[in-house]
């Protein structure tokens, strides 16, 4: 009977081996699989029980801090509500983060500086976060919300000279402290106009004329054309061969650049996109940021890239303007297949503000550790240089002109030059349905601001008349 | 060295195991390392030392090894568990005393455990009886899905733990009696018994079956029918015994899990822990999902005594953590290497269960031990197995580990039954 008792014992040793392998399997091998598995809460779990740093705004007021329950865990309260909702975020166990909370996560939870928590802990301190400072504007962005009135739309404004963003307002918003409870969050999740949605870095439109700004750009820096650079303004043009009509169905003659500008005439600068080519407008849109996430810092899931978005088997796909199905005769107008992010057109307006270097946006200025040390300096740096600086001058006129005596008029400040563009994007042209478009900056010579300003719908609205005055009073509020 | 004396010694680190266990527990939650631990681990050295004393008295030849490695075992429980509850954990030791007493009490009455065998039909119907109990209405009580448990007044008691062990006993009786029996007739060169002679087996069979839709307890069932394929293969060496087991209870499992709700769920949850719909669902695989995340968390090296993440607040994350998922509690807290271990400690013991069955001299010992060691080692490979998704997830304990009173209580007395085995067996190899 020995024999098999032996072997009886062989099968257990063959059901341990499998045990230990199977373990091996999941705290080794596929480790990682499950440590990024979305239902894997643990982490979040984990930062429960530490104190996470708060989040201030540029003039020190407070925006974010975690309150300590009686569980000894923490929980994080939004004092102004849904001021900042989308581009400060939530940091919550079920919809888990958003935001800064989330592009900042490892900051605020101080997980950043391993040693140090370590040591806390032995000492028995509780673990905690740094704070995060940033360089948002309240008053501001108080206005925009104001000025917006319920309307799906986006204002982002920040400063050209090191790309400080200090208003990003996105309608609809709502209130993040409300997250706290999972089914406030699912009704969230499906509410109507998506107002979890960031619309400044993930809200895709066609832009309009204010893309002409993008065309300018690429017509002076590449020398191929001059401010007195004449072409005809016919109405009706054919452009890819269709004809193509001014705003109004308007009739200009030989006009000049400037003059192009202020009147924002189509059929002038699909004509400047074709003569230019594919190349040159893929060269410049992508010194821009073209092409890529809209750079910030906010979690790559929140942010979109513009271009030309192809359909292809049925799914939409960013391509490059030197694709074939690119028409980049209505590209260079803001139309067709051209769509693109709110804050990518304030950093066109940047970009020219500041004398043709581009500056990365930056929403967090520092973080500051318990002991009140600075842990990260969030430096301002360069993304590109766009254009020389003379473009950027002789752009910067025209776009003055804009707003002196052309369609911008409704965003002059007092005493203050602004330079702007505006546009109207056709969104249904049975219904008369309009998307207003502006972006600028302000003083035209010295620029604290750039912005851009976009309202989702409108009924026969223009950026002139819809869209301009909000940039106005945002700008105004930023240059008191 | 004697075999006491051995076994005496090898308490001593068994013992030092809890004082380091306690310890590091107190360190994480206190940060304080108080002489606590030291009394603690002076008590449990007490309690060992009282079951040595009964050992030295009445079983001088047994195994020395087995008392120190459920000692060590029962010891890793009790820390574990302490980590997670410190009520619990006074709870846990108080079984602990109470499985001594019926480890020492075994030992006492069953001077000669081979007048088991005498009572074989009575205990195979009591064993039955218990089985059933829970499907009584009144004390019944049904816990996941499964009718595992009955309740006397305060104290919950699941039956199974202590049927399974009068099986074993039944079955090693009635084997020996019929292992000539079951072989002597052959058609077409396959060995093909009398139905006379396999029919209390096709009853066992039947049972195993029964358990799985009437108690639906699917690891009890695997438990119960595996060790019983164990003893039939010992009885008989034949393998075709349990490969033809193995096929009807692969059948019937297939059957069953088609068409009782409660035993498909839990296959399905195994095979898709992450499906969104199974994870939501009450019962589903929240619980096997949950303990793949927790052995993640612990790696290599794990994240350290008393570091596992088990509850937030109010929120439990690992369900059922001090009995079902305990084990997903150590590989947490201690890594793939403290897992290790503690699956090398399990083998260890196994190790020494079969040592015995090999070591007795006759049929109804050998088969005794083969039947108790290898409930045994399904046992953990049944829990252990469904915790790491080897097998579908069904909850038993895992044993001297777990909390659990019943579970205690009877792996005590098999240890116990094992021990008379050894005792005997030794002593009749000396002379």
């Amino acid at each position: 009977m020995n024999g098999p008792i032996i072997r009886v014992f062989g099968v257990t040793l063959v059901l341990f081996a499998l045990l230990a392998i199977f373990t091996l399997r999941w705290t080794v091998l596929e480790r990682n699989e499950l440590e990024d598995n979305p239902q894997n809460k643990r982490a979040l779990l984990a930062q429960q029980k530490i104190k996470r740093g708060s989040i201030y705004a540029g003039d020190g007021t407070l925006l974010a801090r975690s309150l300590r329950r009686r569980d000894d865990t923490y929980t994080r309260t939004y004092p102004l509500d849904g001021l900042f909702a989308q581009a400060l975020g939530y940091s919550y166990l079920n919809p888990g983060t958003a935001g800064l909370e989330r592009f900042y996560n490892g900051q605020l939870t101080g997980r950043t500086q391993g040693i140090e928590n370590t040591l806390r802990k032995l000492q028995g301190k509780r673990e905690e976060g740094n704070t995060l400072r940033t360089a948002l504007d309240p008053a501001a962005q108080r206005v925009a919300i104001e000025q917006l009135a319920g309307r799906a739309g986006a204002v982002v404004a920040l400063n050209p000279r090191d790309g400080r963003v200090e208003v990003m307002a996105s309608i609809p918003d709502y209130n993040p402290n409300s997250l706290r409870s999972a089914k406030a969050t699912s009704a969230l999740n499906q509410a109507p106009g998506a107002p979890l949605l960031n619309r400044n870095t993930a809200g895709l439109y066609p832009p309009g004329s204010t893309f002409k700004a993008v065309t300018a750009i690429a017509a002076l820096d590449s020398g191929r054309f001059t401010p007195d650079s004449v072409l005809s303004g016919k109405n009706g043009l054919p452009i890819s061969g269709v004809p193509l009509n001014n705003a109004g169905g308007e009739e200009y003659g030989e006009i000049d650049m400037g003059t192009a500008l202020t009147q924002s005439v189509n059929t002038w600068w699909a004509q400047v996109g074709e003569k230019l080519g594919k190349r040159t407008m893929q060269r410049y849109t992508e010194r821009l940021g073209f092409g890529r996430k809209v750079p910030v810092d906010l979690p790559p899931n929140e942010r979109l890239a513009s271009g030309d978005y192809c359909t292809r088997d049925g799914e939409r796909e960013l391509v490059k303007l030197t694709a074939s199905c690119v028409d980049i005769g209505r590209t260079a107008i803001g139309q067709d297949k051209l769509l693109t992010t709110p804050l990518q057109m304030a950093m066109v307006a940047a970009a020219i503000g500041n004398r043709g270097v581009l500056m990365h946006p930056l929403i967090g200025t520092r973080t500051i550790d318990p002991e009140g040390r600075t842990a990260l300096d969030i430096q301002p740096r360069t993304y590109s240089r766009v254009m020389s600086s003379r473009t950027a001058s002789e752009l910067t006129a025209m776009m003055t002109r804009v707003v002196q005596e052309g369609t911008g008029t409704a965003a002059a400040l007092e005493g203050i030059d602004v330079a702007g563009k505006t546009g109207t994007a056709e969104r249904n042209v049975e219904q008369n349905i309009t998307q207003p478009w502006f972006i600028g900056f302000a003083p035209a010579d010295n620029p604290q601001v750039a912005i851009a300003v976009t309202i989702e719908k409108t009924v026969g609205g223009f950026g002139g008349t819809d869209a301009a005055p909000i940039a106005k009073a945002v700008m105004e509020a930023l240059l008191q | 060295m004697s075999a006491r004396n051995r076994e005496l010694f090898g308490l001593i680190p068994a013992s030092l195991l809890v004082v380091a266990g306690f310890g590091a527990v107190f360190v994480q939650e206190s940060a304080i390392l108080g002489d606590l631990s030291l009394t603690y681990g002076a008590i449990f050295l007490g309690l060992c030392l009282l079951a040595h004393v009964v050992l030295r008295i009445r079983l001088p030849d047994a195994d020395p090894y087995v008392l120190p490695i459920v000692a060590v075992l029962a010891g890793v429980g009790l820390v574990v568990i302490y980590r997670l509850n410190e009520t619990l954990a006074r709870d846990q030791a108080t079984w602990f005393v109470i499985g001594l007493i019926a480890f020492t009490l075994t030992i006492f009455l069953l001077r000669d455990y081979r007048v088991l065998e005498r009572y074989r039909y009575v205990i195979a119907a009591g064993s039955i009886l218990l089985l059933l109990l829970p499907r009584i209405p009144g004390i019944g009580a049904q816990v996941n899905g499964a009718y595992l448990g009955i309740d006397i007044g305060p104290v919950s008691f699941q039956p199974a733990e202590f049927a399974k062990i009068g099986i074993i006993i039944f079955l090693a009786s009635y084997l020996r009696d019929t292992r000539s029996l079951l072989v002597d007739r052959k058609k077409f060169g396959i060995t093909i018994p009398r139905l006379k002679h396999i029919g209390p087996l096709l009853l066992v069979w039947g049972l195993a079956m029964l358990m799985l839709v009437f108690i639906r307890d699917l690891g009890s069932s695997v438990m119960f029918f595996g060790g019983f394929l164990a003893m039939l293969y010992v009885a008989t060496n034949r393998l075709i015994f349990p490969v033809v087991g193995l096929g009807l209870f692969a059948l019937g499992a297939w059957f069953f899990s088609a068409t009782v709700g409660h035993v498909g769920d839990r296959i399905e949850a195994w095979q898709n822990p992450f499906d969104p719909r199974l994870y939501e669902q009450v019962g589903g695989s929240y619980q096997i999902a949950q303990s793949l995340f927790a052995q993640a968390d612990g790696g290599m090296w794990g994240q350290g005594f008393g570091q596992a993440l088990v509850q937030v607040g109010d929120s439990p994350i690992l369900p059922a953590a001090q009995t079902d998922l305990i084990y997903a509690v150590i590989v947490n807290e201690l890594g793939l290497v403290g897992a290790i271990a503690l699956l090398l400690v399990y083998l260890l013991l196994v190790e020494r269960g079969f040592r015995i069955a090999v070591l007795a001299r006759d049929s109804f010992s050998k088969l005794l031990a083969t039947g108790l060691i290898t409930v045994v080692a399904l046992q953990v490979f049944v829990i252990v197995g469904g915790v790491t998704k080897v097998i579908p997830l069904t909850g038993v304990t895992l044993p001297f580990v777990s909390y659990g009173g019943s579970s205690i209580v009877a792996n005590f007395v098999i240890v116990a039954l094992l021990l008379l085995v050894s005792d005997r067996a030794r002593r009749e190899a000396r002379r």
